[in-house]
């Protein structure tokens, strides 16, 4: 039994970590991939013995050791307890969703088959939506409870924007499901597992491409980054939601977004690229097709997994980083309109679509 | 589920659910609302009932209570006076509570008779099977045994949807 919660605990220390690296890695991204765009230096102030890391030490090390000696500036005739909580409300959910995303398939070791989830959840994806959903809370609470008319707009624009584009990132996830026909991440990783014609990797993109499409869009428009970040939007908002927090609580928020976009990323690789599958590779070694084999020993082919698993989290967090600093904030109503009368019709489209070719199938 | 765990939720729900409504501030209150419906999602989980569980807060804590802070916000409300300092609401709570009382009472004494053969033999309820709770059980249940149900609902639901599409649209004059 011991062994059991030592696993358990193992696995979501590493998945913690890792989720806090990956928001650290996006934060570096963000500063390096946006001042190559604007054809600027960007991070350049921090070394370790002369280290920079291409700007690494500054967004890793120095940021988070500046914001934890900020003073913690609570303005005045604000509800205290609240705004202390929001932070925490942001923070913990997003943090949490990770958990129900397999990183690679079953590691067979001591006599064990240990399955590479933190918590293999029979209904995993409403686990992470319901975790997104919460997340709003953080927002609608650091939005009223700074006292701050700006806040107050930032805060209601951002459940707003979150609300509306939750239901089309609902439905599309909703043709994955009845695609899989499983609510289970790991078992529609599993079935993305086989070969099309022999030689194409089934990933979910090749079935539903337009559901990745408006994955992708809502996926955006719910992290609340640029072409949807009006909740805190500078040149209107100041800061939006967060303006009044200062210090680790301001860390927070900036840090939910990052963990936000690493979340999206590992729904858009479990989902629609095969999450830990690396293609052609079996549980005994790589099938090439032509009939070539590779044969390699379980630890190294579960290792292949959880490098692939990264890589794909990794370039899609990269990608969402490079449409953030490639398009321009939309206005307040072209955002509605995007959500309900372009996402959302497209999305139930999507869904009857995939019904109607499923029965066709079946029948 | 077991028993310490149950009593420390319950614990939690009654002191959350009083909470929504002893607060004077409306937002405290709608928050305090979110915590019981989150607790009730964690009963559930406990229960074994995962999809359950998770439209719970997907669907109350996630969507509808977001709603009730959004009109919250919008309004501006602030700390309201407490509807049970007068005699009226007094006299209708106090009643309505015993009531209430009763029938829990009344419950407690004689049980509804869930699953007599188990416990009959056992003195315990009956173990459920694997894939209780699961989407697929439900899912099969829901689109057969509950059919008329579940579609009287959706039309229900539809009706609403034009009620308030037709209450927008309409002109004030």
């Amino acid at each position: 039994m011991w062994v059991e919660i030592g696993i358990a605990a193992i696995k979501t220390g590493a998945i913690l970590g890792v989720v806090m690296a990956l928001a650290g890695v996006f934060g570096w991204f963000e500063r390096k991939v946006s001042a190559y765009m604007q054809d600027r230096v960007g991070a350049n102030r921090c070394s370790v013995f002369g280290f920079a890391g291409a700007g690494l030490i500054n967004t890793i090390m120095a940021d988070p050791l500046k914001f934890a000696t900020k003073e913690d500036f609570v303005p005045a005739g604000v509800d205290r307890l609240l705004h202390t909580l929001a932070p925490c409300v942001n923070f913990f959910p997003v943090l949490v969703a990770f958990a129900a995303i397999p990183f690679g398939d079953v590691l067979e070791a001591g006599g064990r088959s240990i399955n590479l989830q933190a918590v293999p959840l029979n209904v995993g994806v409403l686990y992470i939506l319901a975790m997104v959903s919460l997340s709003v809370y953080g927002v609608v609470l650091g939005g009223w409870a700074s006292n701050n008319r700006f806040s107050l707009l930032g805060g209601i624009r951002g459940s707003a924007q979150m609300i509306s584009y939750e239901l089309a990132m609902g439905l599309s996830i909703v043709a994955m499901v009845m695609t899989y026909g499983t609510l289970d991440l790991q078992t529609m990783v599993r079935a993305q597992g086989h070969l099309i014609g022999g030689w194409l990797p089934a990933w979910g993109v090749l079935y539903q491409p337009l559901a990745f499409l408006l994955f992708l869009t809502a996926g955006m428009a719910e992290t609340k980054r640029s072409p949807f970040d009006l909740p805190e939007g500078e040149s209107e908002l100041v800061a939006g939601y967060f303006i009044e927090f200062s210090g680790v609580k301001y860390l927070m928020f900036f840090m939910t977004d990052f963990i936000e976009v690493a979340v999206v990323a590992g729904l858009l690789t479990t989902m629609f690229f095969g999450g830990w599958q690396v293609p052609y590779l079996m549980r005994d070694g790589f099938h090439f097709p032509l009939g070539v084999t590779v044969a390699l020993p379980h630890l190294l082919v579960v290792a292949l997994q959880i490098v692939s698993f990264l890589l794909k989290v990794v370039f899609f967090g990269w990608l969402q980083c490079l449409i953030r600093w490639t398009l321009p904030r939309i206005r307040y109503d072209q955002l509605m309109g995007l959500g309900w009368k372009g996402l959302l019709p497209v999305s139930l489209a999507n869904v009857l679509a995939t019904a109607v070719v499923i029965l066709a199938w079946q029948a | 589920m077991h028993p310490v765990l149950f009593l420390i939720l319950a614990a939690l729900l009654i002191v959350s659910a009083l909470c929504v409504v002893l607060q004077p501030s409306p937002v405290r209150s709608a928050l305090s609302l979110v915590v019981t419906l989150f607790l009730m999602a964690v009963t559930f989980l406990l229960l074994d009932a995962q999809l359950v569980a998770a439209l719970q807060v997907v669907v109350y804590a996630g969507a509808i209570v977001v709603l009730f802070l959004f009109v919250i916000m919008l309004l501006n409300l602030r700390d309201e006076p407490r509807a049970l300092a007068r005699l009226g609401t007094q006299a209708t709570a106090l009643v309505l509570g015993s009531l209430f009382l009763l029938a829990l009472i009344r419950f407690l004494v004689t049980p509804p008779k869930l699953s007599a053969s188990a416990s009959a033999a056992t003195g315990m309820a009956t173990p459920v099977s694997a894939d209780f709770g699961s989407a697929q059980v439900l899912a099969e249940r829901l689109f057969t045994h509950y059919l008329l149900a579940f579609e009287v609902t959706s039309v229900l639901l539809l009706v609403a949807i034009i009620g308030a599409v037709v209450l927008a649209k309409r002109k004030l004059v």
